[in-house]
C-alpha cells in the first residue's frame, strides 16, 4: 500500500514536472513579396456546378497583411529521446466541393489519417509518396462513402494526395516522427503545443516556394516564439 | 509477302485496325495529357465491375477518359486478333490451321477472364494468369518474329507478331495502373507507336501496289535509303524521349521558346530548378519539375531541328532523285509536311502551357511521322525484301502451309 502511494506520487510529480517543462512555441509566417495571381482550376461540369465563385489554385494563401498560410512548421532536430506516442486523435483530410481539405495538414509517423469524402460523387484517394517505406495507394472512395484510413511508417515532408478523376485535386502533408509540428493559418500564425524544453532548429517550409527557412530556438517554461519570414524569388 | 493472292477485302480490314489504332494512341495520348491515368484504381476490373458493365454513373472525369480507353483498347485488340486469324488461315491448312485459331482463341479467353479483381486497385487484384501472360508475350513475340525471318516473312507469323504485341500492349497498361509504376508508362507509350507502325507496315505488305514491281531501283535512289534511315531512327529516339517525359508526369519542364527560361542554354542548378518550381502555376498535380527534365526538353528541341533538317533534305532529295512517277516522291513530301506540322504542334504545346488537345495531337502526329518513315524504308528496300521472299521455301512444306 504505501509503495503504491509512493509510485502514485512520482508519477503525479513527474508528469507535473513535465507539464511545467513543455510549453508552446508560437510564432508568425511572414510572406515577403507580391505572390502571383492564383489561377482558375480546370473543373469539369460535374465539379464546377458545385461552385458559384471558380475555384482557384490555393498557391499563397494569405491574409492579405504578410501572414502566410499552409506552411508547414516543425521541429527539425533537437530533440532527444524518444517520441511520445502519436496522439489517438487521427488527423482528417476531407474532399469537399472536388477539393482537399486543408492544404495542407501534418500527422505524426504511424498516426492514423482519415480521408473524407464529403462529395455526393466519386473521388480517388491516391497518395504518391516518394520516402522508401511509406505505401502508395489508390482507392475509390465513393460518394459520401466511409472514410479510408492510412497511417504513414516514414517521415515525409511533404507527401502528397491525389485524386486522378479530378486531376487538379491535390493537397500534402507532413509526416514527422513527433508531435511537433504546426500548419500556420491564414494570418500566418501557428502554436506547436507542448514542446519540451530545451534547444530546437525550428523549419518552416511552404510548398510552393520550396525553400525551407530554420531558426534556432531555445523553449523556456514559458515557451518561445519564433517568427518566419518567407521570401518570393 | 506474295504467299497468297491480294484480298482488297484484307487490305481494307488491315487499314481499318491501322486507323482504330491511331484512334487508340489518341485516346491514350489524352488519357495522359490529363492526367488521368490512374482515375480507374483497379485492373483488370473497373471499380470491381467487369470492364464491360461499368454503369454510365461511373464515367464521370478522368474515369471518361480511362474507361474509353479501355474499352477502345478492347476493341483494337479483337481487330487484331480477328486480322491475325485471318492472314494465318489464309496461308496454312489443316491441322496448322487449326493449331494457329485454337493459339488466339485461347489467349482471347484467358484475356477475357478477368478474375474476381479487387476494387481497391493495386497488384493484389491482378489475376495470375495475367502475370504469365507478361511473361510469355515477350517470348511469344520474339518466336513469331523469328518465323516470320525463318520461313522468308510469311505474312502469317508477321500477324502473329502483331497479336502477341496487342496482349503485351495490353498488360503493360494495366501493370501501369495496378504497380503505380510511371516508368512503365514510357514502354506502354513506346509499344503504342510501334505497334501503329507496325499494323501500317502490315496493311502495306498486303496492298496491292506491294508486289507489283520488279524495277530495279537506281544507284541514286539507292543513296536515299541512307537518309531515310537516319532520318527514321532519328524520329525514334525523340518518340522516346517524348514519351519519357510525358510519363514522367511533370508537365512543360520549360515553357518558353526560343528561349529556355530565358536563356539560350537553360540553368539547371538547384536553385534555378527551385525557382522553376515555384514560379510554375500547376493547374493539376504534377511531379515537380527536375534538372533532367530541363536537360531533356533541351534534347528534345535541339533533335526536333535536327529532324527537320534531315527530313527536308531527304525529301529534296528524293525528289530531285527518285524516277517520275515513284510512290517514293509522294511519300517523301508527305513526311516533311507531317514533320513541319509536328513542329509547329511542338511549339505550340510549350507556348500554351501544354493543353491536352494540343499535347495528344502532338503524340499523334509523332506516331505518323514515325510511321511514315518506317514505310519508306520499306518502299525504298522494297525490290530486296521481295526477293527475300520470293527465295524462300515453297509454301507447300511439311508443315501444312498453302502453296499459291
Ligand atoms: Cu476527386
Amino acid at each position: 500500500m504505501k509503495m503504491t502511494n509512493w509510485f502514485l506520487t512520482t508519477t503525479a510529480l513527474l508528469a507535473a514536472a513535465q507539464f511545467a517543462a513543455a510549453a508552446d512555441v508560437t510564432g508568425k509566417i511572414t510572406l515577403k513579396g507580391a505572390p502571383p495571381e492564383e489561377k482558375v482550376l480546370p473543373l469539369d461540369p460535374v465539379c464546377g456546378k458545385l461552385h458559384t465563385v471558380p475555384l482557384k489554385t490555393r498557391f499563397y494563401v494569405t491574409d492579405g497583411k504578410g501572414g502566410l498560410a499552409d506552411v508547414f512548421i516543425y521541429i527539425k532536430s533537437g530533440l532527444t529521446g524518444a517520441a511520445p506516442a502519436p496522439s489517438a486523435t487521427p488527423a482528417v483530410l476531407d474532399q469537399v466541393g472536388c477539393e482537399y481539405t486543408p492544404y495542407v495538414i501534418g500527422v505524426q509517423v504511424n498516426q492514423k489519417m482519415n480521408v473524407l469524402n464529403s462529395d455526393a460523387l466519386l473521388h480517388n484517394v491516391h497518395p504518391t509518396p516518394i520516402v522508401e517505406g511509406n505505401k502508395e495507394f489508390n482507392r475509390a472512395q465513393l460518394p459520401k462513402g466511409p472514410p479510408i484510413s492510412t497511417a504513414w511508417p516514414q517521415s515525409e515532408i511533404l507527401l502528397r494526395f491525389k485524386c486522378d478523376v479530378h486531376p487538379w485535386m491535390f493537397a500534402y502533408v507532413g509526416v514527422v516522427e513527433h508531435p511537433y509540428f504546426a500548419v500556420s493559418a491564414k494570418d500566418g500564425s501557428f502554436t506547436i503545443k507542448n514542446v519540451p524544453a530545451g534547444k530546437y532548429v525550428i523549419e518552416a517550409l511552404h510548398r510552393k516556394t520550396g525553400k525551407p527557412v530554420a531558426k534556432e530556438v531555445t523553449v523556456g517554461a514559458n515557451g518561445a516564439v519564433a517568427d518566419f519570414t518567407i521570401e518570393l524569388q | 509477302m506474295n504467299r497468297a493472292p491480294h484480298s482488297p477485302w484484307l487490305y481494307r480490314f488491315a487499314i481499318g485496325t491501322a486507323l482504330a489504332t491511331l484512334a487508340l494512341l489518341s485516346v491514350g495520348g489524352l488519357v495522359t495529357s490529363k492526367g488521368v491515368g490512374m482515375a480507374v484504381p483497379d485492373w483488370p476490373t473497373s471499380y470491381g465491375y467487369n470492364m464491360f458493365w461499368l454503369p454510365i454513373s461511373w464515367w464521370k472525369g478522368g474515369v471518361f477518359y480511362e474507361h474509353t480507353h479501355r474499352l477502345v483498347a478492347v476493341f483494337v485488340g479483337l481487330l487484331t486478333s480477328i486480322l491475325a486469324a485471318w492472314m494465318w488461315g489464309r496461308e496454312t491448312t489443316g491441322r496448322v490451321r487449326w493449331a494457329g485459331w485454337f493459339t488466339i482463341l485461347a489467349l482471347v479467353l484467358m484475356l477475357g477472364h478477368r478474375g474476381s479483381g479487387n476494387a481497391e486497385g493495386g497488384a493484389a487484384g491482378v489475376p495470375a494468369h495475367f502475370k504469365f501472360l507478361a511473361g510469355l508475350m515477350p517470348a511469344l513475340l520474339i518466336f513469331s518474329v523469328a518465323q516470320c525471318v525463318r520461313t522468308r516473312s510469311a505474312l502469317r507469323w508477321l500477324a502473329m507478331s502483331a497479336f502477341f504485341a496487342v496482349i503485351l500492349q495490353g498488360i503493360l497498361g494495366g501493370f501501369r495502373v495496378a504497380l503505380y509504376k510511371d516508368q512503365i508508362g514510357i514502354a506502354h507509350a513506346t509499344l503504342a507507336q510501334l505497334f501503329f507502325t507496325f499494323i501500317c507496315a502490315l496493311a502495306l505488305f498486303l496492298s496491292r501496289g506491294w508486289s507489283d514491281t520488279d524495277a530495279k531501283p537506281t544507284e541514286r535512289e539507292r543513296g536515299l535509303r541512307c537518309w531515310f534511315m537516319v532520318a527514321t531512327l532519328l524520329i525514334f529516339f525523340q518518340l522516346l524521349l517524348g514519351a519519357t517525359m510525358r510519363h514522367q508526369h511533370a508537365g512543360l519542364a520549360i515553357w518558353d521558346f526560343p528561349l529556355a527560361h530565358g536563356q539560350a542554354w537553360p540553368d539547371t542548378s538547384v536553385e534555378a530548378i527551385t525557382r522553376y518550381n515555384q514560379q510554375r502555376a500547376e493547374l493539376v498535380a504534377l511531379n515537380p519539375i527536375t534538372a533532367v527534365q530541363v536537360r531533356l526538353q533541351m534534347v528534345h528541341r535541339i533533335l526536333a531541328l535536327l529532324i527537320t533538317i534531315v527530313v527536308a533534305l531527304s525529301a529534296w532529295l528524293t525528289l530531285k532523285h527518285a524516277a517520275r512517277g515513284s510512290v517514293l516522291r509522294k511519300v517523301a513530301v508527305a513526311w516533311l509536311a507531317l514533320i513541319a506540322l509536328q513542329m509547329a504542334l511542338g511549339i505550340l504545346t510549350v507556348l500554351k502551357n501544354k493543353p491536352a488537345d494540343l499535347a495528344t495531337a502532338h503524340v499523334i502526329v509523332g506516331a505518323l511521322s514515325f510511321a511514315t518513315g518506317v514505310v519508306l524504308l520499306l518502299l525504298a528496300w522494297r525490290v530486296e525484301i521481295l526477293s527475300f521472299t520470293r527465295g524462300g521455301p515453297v509454301l507447300s512444306s511439311p508443315d501444312g502451309v498453302v502453296t499459291n
